[in-house]
């Protein structure tokens, strides 16, 4: 039964066990599969879908989708780019992204992704511009949801490892946005210390740690040397740089 | 209201999973969820606060504000906006001197529009509380106002009760049932239990081999095999399993599971019991949209009959050990609920979003049991496929599509209904049969189908050609393709669950895109713009609404090129045809004001 088995991305041939994603299993053979929402140590999610591959020519998220035997996977063709690159302009201007001013500028996974896409200047789409309130309530933390991709990363982390369901969605489809278990984050028993805050959670500059902003200038931040991939991406080597 | 919120929460033992029952009940009692009855219900139930906002903050029949004592909802949808739903919503205002989306001062009222009530042969439809009121008209509409403010009850609006079990004590409904055409599967008259009875005397086997044989497909619109579907069920070790009825009925333009739930519940509920007995099931759920639940009473009636005459509960049809009972689930206004893993979600009290695939509910669905989802009709035909046999049922319709199918026909024709009719007839047979000479556009299946034109109307209605849960909505020449086709986009863009990237942003620029051309503002670049963003969609969302949402802008591009043409403007001038200076203007006034169109709920007024 668990004898592991192959399957083939892009021509690679990528061993798996019974019961991994594509994803885990194209980590452990090094293949890189590029992703927002998902990261390591969390509940993979299934909603950015910028991971989207093709198993046997349908359309899945590597995230989720078990690996399966034999199967062939596209991951870098120009369709699957394609869809990316759409995915990731949608993300662009479903929030407002001024990345000169952000301060996640350089160690952030949308931008870093934007980069590696391709993406460098103001795309077809037109902007939806949220102006929702920044709610620096807490002492130590300062959430913007203007800038939110809606991973849900910080929700998990919360939930699942800080046991405290800080943060859930709120709303639906369009509307839909990241709340917090209280009026503000004050009320809340969120500590900078839970995982849910740690730098390496919040993908983009949504979760802010109060007087560690800017941290490293702008140049020498994590995807400013190199682009995201392996080991440089989602939630690894994050807050070290 | 501490103690009321206490023993509603006790009345479901507490229990995290019953949270939608909760909240119904609270929104209810309190005519609202404000934050502090949220701090209570998350308190008595050990979860946090924001966790019961994400719940109540999902369906629209729940608010966080409260609401007045009578919540009135005009439908939107596209057929009661062509019978004139603008100008009843418009005369509420009027009447109540209440703008949509607001409660009066007084409390008493508050007017909302709905985006679809299940009316639509009945068209234009509002629901005042829990009571249904059809064939509006300027001048019913001002006298149930006045009847209203009088003090009148909203059960008592209706004076004149519908057809069969529309009068029924229980349901009181002015709805009609508008059964046009009665086939030899569903709507012919139906002995009671045959099916039960016969089921009860075989083995599980050979009824899982009779479904199959009878080539059964779902009929909530994707046309799963049946049979394959309770094999898999049955063949998945589990302690225990879980039977539910989809009776959600959300597709816009559909209203066949309104009758069989009003006419066939009985038939209904035999099926799901005959299910039960086949994959082995104990309990099982009826997911009944929260715009039926003037059908609820009665529907538990039918229950507590069915238990008294020993066909439902403990021993049932005398079986020693076949125990089954159900329980009816109430929605609260979301569509995406009839996805049948957002359904699940649903019923364990969670946000009705859909579920990551694999697992499949017949794997692990309702709180990690194997689950057969089923739409009402499905479990009519399987009860009748158990008393007349499956090769009786695949006498009727095509090959790969078997049996008969209830049609819910509503539009520019004059008899709008419910039609059953084998599945591989044509549409122009339909069309016949509807009266609908002046039919210049038809469209199969709801907005997530596809629109056909007249050169078109010899394609048949079955899974190998055209495939529908039912929904055929007729439009005549006068009809505006291109306002019908943003409709259905708004419906999605309000309807989508949000989850994932494609559909949660992608329809809103899709919608976008479709006004501007609407406004003669495009150019032919935005016809690949729009096939490209709409591949997009189809392609990487998550699960069936983001699949098809692009269907309306796709297949209309398709089947009516010209309607485009008209409206694309060729460069050659040298002149953007899409640079209009007004909107220029315009648009950078609403940026210094940092308004904006999607999060601004005042946009249009300001
Ligand atoms: C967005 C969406 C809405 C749906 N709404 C309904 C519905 O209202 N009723 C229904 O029976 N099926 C609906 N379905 C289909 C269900 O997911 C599921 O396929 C069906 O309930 C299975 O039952 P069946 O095989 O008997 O058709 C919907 C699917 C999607 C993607
Ligand atoms: S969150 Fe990322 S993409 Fe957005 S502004 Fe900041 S750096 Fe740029
Ligand atoms: S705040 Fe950050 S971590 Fe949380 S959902 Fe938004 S982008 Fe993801
Ligand atoms: S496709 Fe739409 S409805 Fe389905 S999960 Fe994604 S956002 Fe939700
Ligand atoms: S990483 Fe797989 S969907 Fe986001």
């Amino acid at each position: 039964m668990n004898k592991p088995f192959k399957f083939e991305i892009d021509g690679i041939e990528i061993e798996a066990q019974r019961g991994q994603s594509i994803m885990q299993a194209a980590d452990e053979a090094g293949v890189y599969i590029p992703r927002l929402c998902d990261t390591e140590g969390l509940e993979p999610q299934g909603s950015c879908r910028v991971c989207v591959v093709k198993q046997n020519g349908r359309a899945v998220s590597a995230c989720t989708q078990p690996a399966i035997e034999g199967a062939k996977v596209e991951n870098e063709t120009e369709e699957i780019l394609g869809y990316r690159r759409d995915l990731v302009r949608m993300l662009y201007h479903e929030g407002n992204h001024l990345c000169p001013i952000c301060e996640a500028s350089g160690r952030c996974e949308l931008q870093a992704m934007g980069y590696r896409l391709g993406i460098t200047q103001a795309t077809k789409y037109p902007y939806l511009q949220p102006a929702r309130p920044v709610d620096a309530s807490h002492p130590d933390i300062v959430l913007d949801t203007n800038r939110c991709i809606l991973c849900g990363r910080c929700i998990r982390a919360s939930r699942d490892i800080d046991k405290k369901h800080v943060f859930e969605y709120v709303g639906r489809g369009i509307n839909k946005r990241v709340g917090v278990n209280g009026n503000k984050l004050a009320e809340t028993d969120v500590k900078l210390n839970d995982r849910a805050i740690d730098l390496a959670t919040c993908p983009v500059g949504c979760i802010i740690q109060k007087g560690r902003g800017f941290f490293a200038p702008i140049g020498e931040r994590q995807f400013d040397k190199k682009p995201i991939t392996l080991g440089v991406g989602p939630g690894k080597n994050r807050g070290k740089s | 209201m501490e103690s009321r919120i206490v023993s509603i929460c006790r009345r479901y033992a507490d229990d995290r999973t019953r949270l939608m029952d909760i909240l119904l009940e609270v929104q209810r009692e309190l005519r609202g969820i404000e934050p502090a009855a949220m701090e209570l219900i998350a308190r008595q139930l050990g979860i946090t606060r924001v966790e019961v906002e994400g719940v109540v903050s999902f369906y629209a029949f729940f608010s966080r504000r409260t609401k007045g004592e009578i919540i009135i909802r005009v439908c939107d949808d596209i057929i009661d906006r062509h019978a004139g739903g603008r100008e009843i919503a418009k005369v509420f205002v009027e009447e109540l001197g209440l703008a949509i989306g607001t409660t009066s001062a007084d409390g008493r009222f508050s007017l909302e529009i709905t985006p679809f009530l299940g009316m639509s042969d009945q068209a234009p439809s509002a629901m005042v509380n829990e009571t249904i009121l059809t064939r509006l008209t300027v001048q019913k509409v001002r006298l149930v106002c006045a009847r209203l403010r009088e003090g009148t009850e909203p059960r008592d609006l209706v004076v004149h009760t519908g057809d069969g079990n529309n009068s029924h004590p229980l349901i009181r409904a002015e709805v009609n049932n508008n059964i046009r055409l009665a086939g030899e599967v569903l709507l012919c008259p139906v002995p009671a239990n045959a099916g039960l009875r016969s089921a009860l005397q075989r083995r599980p086997q050979e009824l899982l081999a009779e479904l199959e044989e009878s080539g059964l497909t779902g009929r909530g619109g994707a046309g799963f095999p049946t049979g394959k579907k309770w094999r898999a069920a049955a063949d998945t070790a589990a302690t225990r399993r879980f039977i539910i009825c989809n009776a959600d009925e959300g597709e816009p333009g559909t209203f066949k599971d309104r009758v069989l739930l009003t006419e066939r519940a009985d038939l209904m509920i035999e099926g799901m019991t005959i299910a039960a007995y086949t994959v082995g099931s104990d309990a099982g759920i009826i997911y009944l949209r929260g715009e039926y639940s003037y059908l609820r009473p009665y529907l538990e009636s039918v229950l507590q009959a069915r238990r008294e005459h020993g066909v439902l509960g403990k021993n049932i049809g005398g079986k020693q050990g076949f125990d089954f009972d159900i329980r009816i689930q109430l929605g609260a206004g979301a569509y995406i609920c009839g996805e049948e893993s957002a359904l699940i979600s649903s019923c364990e009290g969670l946000r009705g979003e859909p579920k990551n695939r694999p697992p499949f509910p017949v794997e692990s669905g309702y709180l990690g049991f194997p689950t057969v989802v089923d739409n009402v009709e499905t479990y009519c035909c399987a009860a009748r496929i158990m008393e007349q046999g499956g090769a009786w049922f695949g006498s009727f319709g095509t090959d790969r599509s078997s049996g008969t199918k209830l049609f819910s026909v509503s539009g520019d024709c004059a008899r709008p209904g419910v039609y059953e009719l084998p599945f591989g007839i044509t549409v122009r047979d339909l069309l016949d049969r509807v009266d609908a000479p002046d039919a210049a556009a038809v469209q199969v299946g709801g907005p997530s189908g596809e629109m056909i034109n007249m050169s078109q109307f010899e394609r048949r209605l079955c899974l190998e050609d055209l495939p529908t849960g039912g929904s055929v909505m007729v439009f005549s020449q006068r009809r505006n393709i291109l306002e019908i086709v943003d409709h259905f986009l708004e419906f999605f863009v309000e309807e989508s669950c949000g989850y994932c990237t494609p559909c949660r942003v992608g329809n809103v620029f899709l919608k976008k895109r479709i006004e501007k051309v609407r406004k003669g503002l495009c150019e032919l670049e935005d016809l690949a713009y729009l096939k490209e963003l709409g591949k997009t969609i189809a392609v990487t969302s998550r699960c069936g609404l983001g699949h098809t949402s692009p269907n309306p802008v796709l297949s209309t591009i398709r089947n009516f090129p010209l309607v485009y043409a008209v409206l694309l403007k060729e460069h050659g001038d040298g002149v953007q045809a899409s640079f209009d200076i007004q909107a220029a203007l315009e648009e950078s006034r609403r940026l210094a004001k940092r308004r904006s169109m999607i999060y601004d709920p005042n946009y249009d007024e300001a």
